[in-house]
């Protein structure tokens, strides 16, 4: 089985502080990761190649540095990465992103799957993977947490969480799945995957590597435009309750009840 | 956006007020790189003028045709055959879109058999109701449902168009925005109309919620977002209010996904967004059994038990309980955070809720920042002694 995995370089953003002189973000320190809900795409991708055969190419989009979380896929067990770098992807929103990138698959060549997380942290759009799909013209299926695969060129079997329950569902090959949480998580690169990852080539493209039109690639490219960045709102005004843990526990009821969440106690 | 390199001091003002680390400063001059998204940030932090803020984009639509785009679209999702919460939220918020464009509000339904639903989507305040019944449309799937929302765009081309971002809306919404090629804006918690061009303008929260950013779509059509569930209030409905239906029909495809069967949860679904009330706890609960507090307390004030990220990730508490950026958003009469420190990704998720009482050791937890009511103090202490006044005060 042949699988492509979406990977995105993201700024950990659980690890960002807000400066609370200027109220803007603090970008120093903090690390770049592999998109975390990539990691499961890329486990589920590597479950399915070591049961069936195959390869895996980790695919990326973004600047030269990205290729740090290619290496690091690398080092998990992909077989090939594949970084799409140039000024003229840059600034992209969701569908000129996922343009880029189903050219690049495009490129690759023959595939069968295309694995994506559910989306980037720094974004949080979960827009890129459909979006893909559609340029590609091949079914997608959001949100799967399980894919059970048949002989080959049997439709694959696909759980998809869903916002009651799970649905099962079928699709023949090529379909492209995006993926929240895949089995107990994502493996741990091994000593022979890291020193493998240092000697293997990331394959760079840039836009004259793949067939594009640049008038909709990059910032130039994309329907929406950011107007304006801002600090979330900060309420001020905690009313801090003084006294210990039993007078403070009093003080929270009372407002309970003024609020009649509790009864007004006749 | 342009830098003018004769005006600029390389202060580096600008690089630090950018939110995506995409200027530098290369010999004593500021250089903008592949990472802008031109947000204009640092045009209002350079103090030389240096800085022209502007769109690079220049694929400029045919305004008469964009003008030609009418109306706001809610996209109304169905729950066992009756609306979601999230799409009557929509047509309280799509109402006061299409007031200030002074355009019509219009539903879209896709089902099977779902006529009855009519007079509910005009009480809740849509002029139009564009219905397409057909067995097909039973159930959601993402190639049929599509191609009906793509004939029906085609065909009477709103300007507008609304989706809730549940599961299947943020399923749908990016497959219909990729093939009409317009933009569409993920996850929004504000929703108002640009003064200036008239545009809806597009606010969400970026960066695990650090900061927000609005978002227009000035040259394609229809322009699109999806909004989370609990972030607008539905309206007071208008039984007396009436509409047009529009039966539409549209043309028959098949799906390339089958469906084979649906699994319920086994255990009782943890309904966070309709909670009056929440309890939810954080790592300053300190050990995952002290997690029995907060369901007793939840318990016994009839509400649901939220958790933050942290403890989920670490294993204390099911994903499905997560509060936050990237698990649900919540506006509860009352939330009350124990242990809670309020990671901004978690205020994202909770701060509109009515009352926020916090419990944490720390005071200068940032969850003080956003709740009404702070105790200082341990959570193991404040908790049992709650218990207690509620279970005396209740008896």
């Amino acid at each position: 089985m042949k699988i492509v995995v979406c990977v995105k370089q993201v700024p950990d953003t659980t690890e960002v502080k807000i400066d609370p002189k200027t109220n803007t973000l603090m970008r120093q320190g903090v690390p770049s990761i592999v998109n975390p809900h990539d990691k499961h795409a890329l486990e589920m991708a590597l479950s399915l190649r070591d049961q069936l055969g195959g390869s895996v190419t980790v695919l990326s989009m973004g600047p030269m540095q990205s290729q740090e979380a290619l290496r690091e896929c690398l080092a998990m067990g992909a077989d090939h990465a594949v970084l799409l770098s140039d000024r003229a992807f840059g600034g992209a929103d969701t569908l000129a992103t996922s343009y880029t990138l189903a050219a690049g698959i495009r490129k690759i060549g023959e595939f069968d799957l295309i694995i994506c997380g559910k989306q980037a942290i720094d974004g949080d759009t979960a827009q890129v993977g459909p979006e893909m799909a559609e340029h590609l013209g091949i079914p997608h299926i959001t949100y799967a947490s399980q894919v059970e695969a048949g002989a080959d060129g049997a439709p694959v079997r696909v759980h998809r969480d869903g916002e009651e329950g799970t649905e099962i569902l079928e699709v023949k090959l090529p379909v492209l799945l995006t993926v929240t949480h895949y089995g107990d998580g994502p493996r741990l690169p091994v000593v022979k995957g890291i020193r493998r990852a240092f000697r293997a080539e990331v394959d760079v493209w840039s836009v004259n590597d793949v067939e594009v039109d640049r008038n909709v690639l990059g910032l130039k490219g994309s329907p929406t435009q950011v107007r304006r960045i801002f600090s979330p709102d900060k309420r001020c005004g905690c009313e801090m309750i003084p006294g210990d843990a039993c007078a403070a526990a009093s003080v929270v009821a009372t407002k309970l009840r003024e609020l009649r969440i509790i009864g007004v106690g006749s | 956006m342009k830098i003018n390199s004769e005006l600029c001091s390389g202060c580096g003002a600008c690089a630090a007020a950018c939110p995506f680390g995409a200027l530098v400063i290369k010999g004593n001059k500021a250089e903008k790189t592949d990472a802008c998204t031109d947000c204009g940030a640092c045009a209002s932090a350079c103090s030389f003028e240096a800085i022209q803020a502007g769109s690079g984009s220049d694929n400029g639509g045919d305004a008469h045709d964009l003008n030609s785009y009418k109306g706001v679209w809610v996209y109304l999702e169905l729950k066992d055959r009756q609306l979601r919460g999230v799409a009557l939220e929509l047509l309280a918020q799509g109402r006061k879109l299409a007031d200030e464009m002074g355009q019509e509000l219009a539903g879209v339904l896709l089902g099977d058999n779902v006529a009855d639903l009519a007079n509910e989507v005009f009480a809740n305040g849509a002029d139009r109701l564009y219905l397409v019944e057909d067995p097909c449309y039973g159930r959601y799937d993402a190639d049929q449902y599509t191609a009906a929302m793509t004939e029906l765009i085609n065909t009477y081309r709103p300007a507008v168009i609304l989706l809730g971002a549940t599961h299947n809306g943020r399923d749908l919404a990016p497959r219909v925005a990729a093939r009409i090629k317009t933009g569409l804006t993920a996850d929004c918690t504000g929703l108002s109309i640009d003064t200036e061009t008239g545009l809806v303008a597009w606010t969400r929260p970026a960066f695990g919620g650090n900061i927000m950013a609005t978002i227009l779509c000035p040259n394609h059509r229809p322009q699109m977002g999806t909004v989370r569930p609990r972030v607008f209030k539905r309206a007071e409905p208008d039984c007396g209010r009436t509409g047009t239906i529009v039966r539409a029909k549209t043309k028959a495809t098949t799906s390339r996904v089958k469906w084979i069967k649906s699994i319920k949860s086994l255990k009782e679904s943890v309904n966070l967004e309709d909670a009056e009330i929440i309890v939810a706890g954080g790592r300053g609960m300190g050990k995952p059994e002290s997690f029995a507090l907060v369901s007793e307390l939840a318990e016994l004030l009839g509400g649901a038990v939220g958790a933050s990220r942290a403890v989920v990730d670490a294993g204390w508490m099911p994903a499905d309980h997560q509060v936050g950026q990237t698990g649900k958003t919540v506006a509860p009469r009352v939330y009350i955070a124990c242990g809670i420190s309020g990671a901004i990704q978690h205020l994202a998720g909770m701060q509109g809720s009515d009352v926020i009482v916090a419990i944490n050791r720390d005071a200068s937890a940032p969850i003080f920042t956003v709740a009404h009511y702070g105790i200082v103090g341990d959570v193991n202490e404040v908790l049992p002694a709650l218990i207690n006044e509620i279970r005396c005060a209740t008896a």
